[in-house]
């Protein structure tokens, strides 16, 4: 008995390296110009930064190591860095108040009349301006003597001596506020879009176990809100400590150096007039970093719950 | 519906709501509307204290002529379109491939990368300061459109490829399969079955984009200087101080640096809108 080989009628296709890797291959052909780009201009900078805070350095010439003497300068009692710190949590508490004075805007706002469109986007219009013009309006509106402000607080008999920007005592709330009012506009958006979403037969119901006001708000509401009310703490966190532009076109720092936060600091040290203090400049932009890191993982930490969840 | 609708409360109540409504409107906006009435003054109102009464006269057109043919104005505004558009092209391509990547394909890896862009898109930019810019200088790039393009095409890719790969998952992805099973090579996937569908997503991520650069004030003062390169929000401080305490000008020259961004907004509410609170609704 002989056995034949059943001849093979399907030969193998010859298909090329790429198209047999084709599932495996694409998605990295689609990162490498995004991971490329990323990196050189954000990931490695960080390292950079942390290795430039060890040098005394002016930007052009050699690095001169020195070792941990920027940090121990920074916290061995640099005044303008203290200044610059308590500053920075100041931005970081009132900043905060964004979120709940935006839940109210847009419980306000939460209405069905005719026109309420119109309303809702003169509302959120702030926000599309530039930082830089919603300081230089800020600046005029508190301008000593002839600012808006200074007469309708004259009309109360409140005298702020220099002006609110020109008073060491007032200045920075001055500008926080200022700041406030494009970040209010925010965190409003993100409400009014979660209140769209909220289910109106969970409202039925409390509404008929009698619950309403406050308690329905606390209970019912603010439960569904959770996801926009993430949102609003990631970006209120994250543009308080990123402040910069405001204080750069209402004060420049002043009056006496009483407005400087970290990121206004590190930039004046690091491209100051008496020449760049580059190294310096990073340790302190490190410093920032570090705040910074405990909110990021935060953050991160929530984004990666979430996405276990949905897998 | 939550608060409860105005139609169904008193009478009394929905005119006190329909009062309200202007009146919080106008204190909301007092600071703008001060500054506009501003801009329309002579310069004699000021020179005479008169911040705040009637205007003198309505000087609307001699003071935005004068913004627009007697500065820089103009330049720095067509540097800014020449610095957001191309960023806002280049970090949309980016991310639409790289949201593609990660939204669509499973891989060792792909959680960490997508991390790896939001962790960088939520550092605070001075960190970044020192490198960049000197990265910027040595590839001859300081004080270019092009070096400050590149490093907002770079930075904005973490946040879009945020967006873009969260809506990518969200598209029906028997779509995707249908189209391998009749052996459609990935890349063709990806041009004709992916990016069609995320029209909504180029579009809100587009005016996102156009907006953010736009207002962008530090890197500009960062990497460029003078008007050659400077993009309208850091020329604007150029502009204050030729015409220092000429508050009519420099009034109407911060509301022109604000208008286009102002526009954009209005004419793509909708899509801004979706962009700016993709995530706030589960």
């Amino acid at each position: 008995m002989t056995v034949t080989a059943v001849p093979d009628i399907h030969p193998p296709v010859r298909r090329g390296w790429y198209a047999r890797n084709q599932i495996r291959v694409t998605p990295w052909l689609f990162l490498i110009p995004g991971i490329v780009f990323f990196s050189v201009y954000v990931i490695i900078p960080i390292f950079q930064s942390f290795w430039i805070s060890f040098h005394q350095w002016d930007g052009l010439g050699e690095k001169v190591w020195v070792g941990t003497a920027h940090y121990e300068r920074l916290l061995g009692g640099d005044r303008k860095f203290e200044v610059s710190f308590w500053n920075n949590v100041r931005w970081l508490i009132l900043y905060l108040l964004a979120i709940p004075a935006g839940l109210f805007i847009a419980l306000f706002l939460n209405q069905a009349v005719t026109g309420i469109r119109f309303y809702k986007s003169m509302f959120f219009f702030p926000f599309v301006l530039s930082q830089v013009v919603v300081g230089l309006v800020f600046s005029w509106f508190y301008l000593p003597n002839d600012g808006l402000f200074d007469v309708i607080v004259g009309w109360f008999g409140i005298d702020i001596r220099g002006g609110v920007l020109g008073n060491p005592d007032t200045a920075t709330y001055g500008i926080i506020v200022a700041g406030l009012w494009p970040q209010i506009a925010y965190c409003m958006i993100l409400y009014l879009t979660g209140l769209n979403a909220v289910d109106p037969e969970q409202v039925e119901a409390a509404r008929l176990d009698g619950a309403k006001g406050w308690r329905m708000l606390w209970y019912v509401i603010l439960p569904q809100l959770k996801p926009a009310t993430f949102i609003a703490f990631v970006v209120t966190i994250i543009g308080a400590l990123r402040s910069f532009d405001f204080i750069a076109v209402m004060t420049n720092g002043g009056p006496f150096g009483s407005t400087r936060v970290l990121s206004f600091y590190m930039f004046e040290e690091s491209l100051s007039e008496f020449g760049f203090r580059m190294g310096y400049g990073a340790a302190i932009a490190v410093v920032l970093f570090f705040l910074m890191l405990g909110f990021i993982v935060y953050f991160l930490y929530s984004m990666w719950q979430g996405e276990k969840e949905a897998r | 519906m939550f608060p409860t609708p105005i139609g169904k409360r008193s009478r009394a109540a929905q005119i006190t709501y329909q009062v309200a409504l202007p009146v919080a409107l106008t204190l909301w906006l007092l600071p703008l509307i001060a500054v506009a009435t501003f801009s329309i003054r002579p310069e004699s109102d000021f020179v005479a204290g008169n911040y705040w009464g009637m205007p003198g006269s309505f000087e609307f057109l001699a003071n935005y002529g004068r913004v627009f043919f007697e500065s820089d104005m103009p330049r720095y505004l067509l540097n800014s379109v020449f610095i957001t558009v191309p960023t806002v092209i280049g970090a949309v391509a980016l991310s639409s491939m790289t949201g593609f990547a990660l939204g669509v394909y499973r891989f060792r890896g792909n959680l960490l990368i997508f991390f790896m862009f939001i962790a960088g898109n939520f550092v605070p930019f001075q960190i970044l300061m020192v490198p960049v810019r000197d990265l910027t200088v040595n590839l001859n790039l300081y004080d270019t459109k092009t070096g400050l393009i590149l490093f907002h095409i770079a930075f904005q890719t973490g946040f879009c490829t945020l967006f873009m790969r969260n809506f990518i998952r969200q598209l029906p992805f028997p779509l995707i399969e249908a189209a391998r099973v009749e052996g459609v090579a990935e890349w063709r996937i990806f041009w004709f079955v992916v990016l069609p569908l995320m029209k909504p997503a180029l579009a809100a991520l587009a005016v996102l984009i156009f907006t953010f650069i736009w207002n962008d004030y530090f890197w500009a003062v960062v990497l460029t200087q003078g008007p050659d390169s400077q993009p309208v929000t850091a020329g604007i401080t150029s502009f204050n101080s030729q015409f220092r305490a000429a508050y009519h000008l420099m009034s109407a020259g911060s509301i022109v640096a604000a208008i286009p961004p102002v526009l954009m907004f209005f004419a793509m509410q909708k899509h801004f809108i979706a962009g700016l609170t993709l995530g706030a609704v589960k």
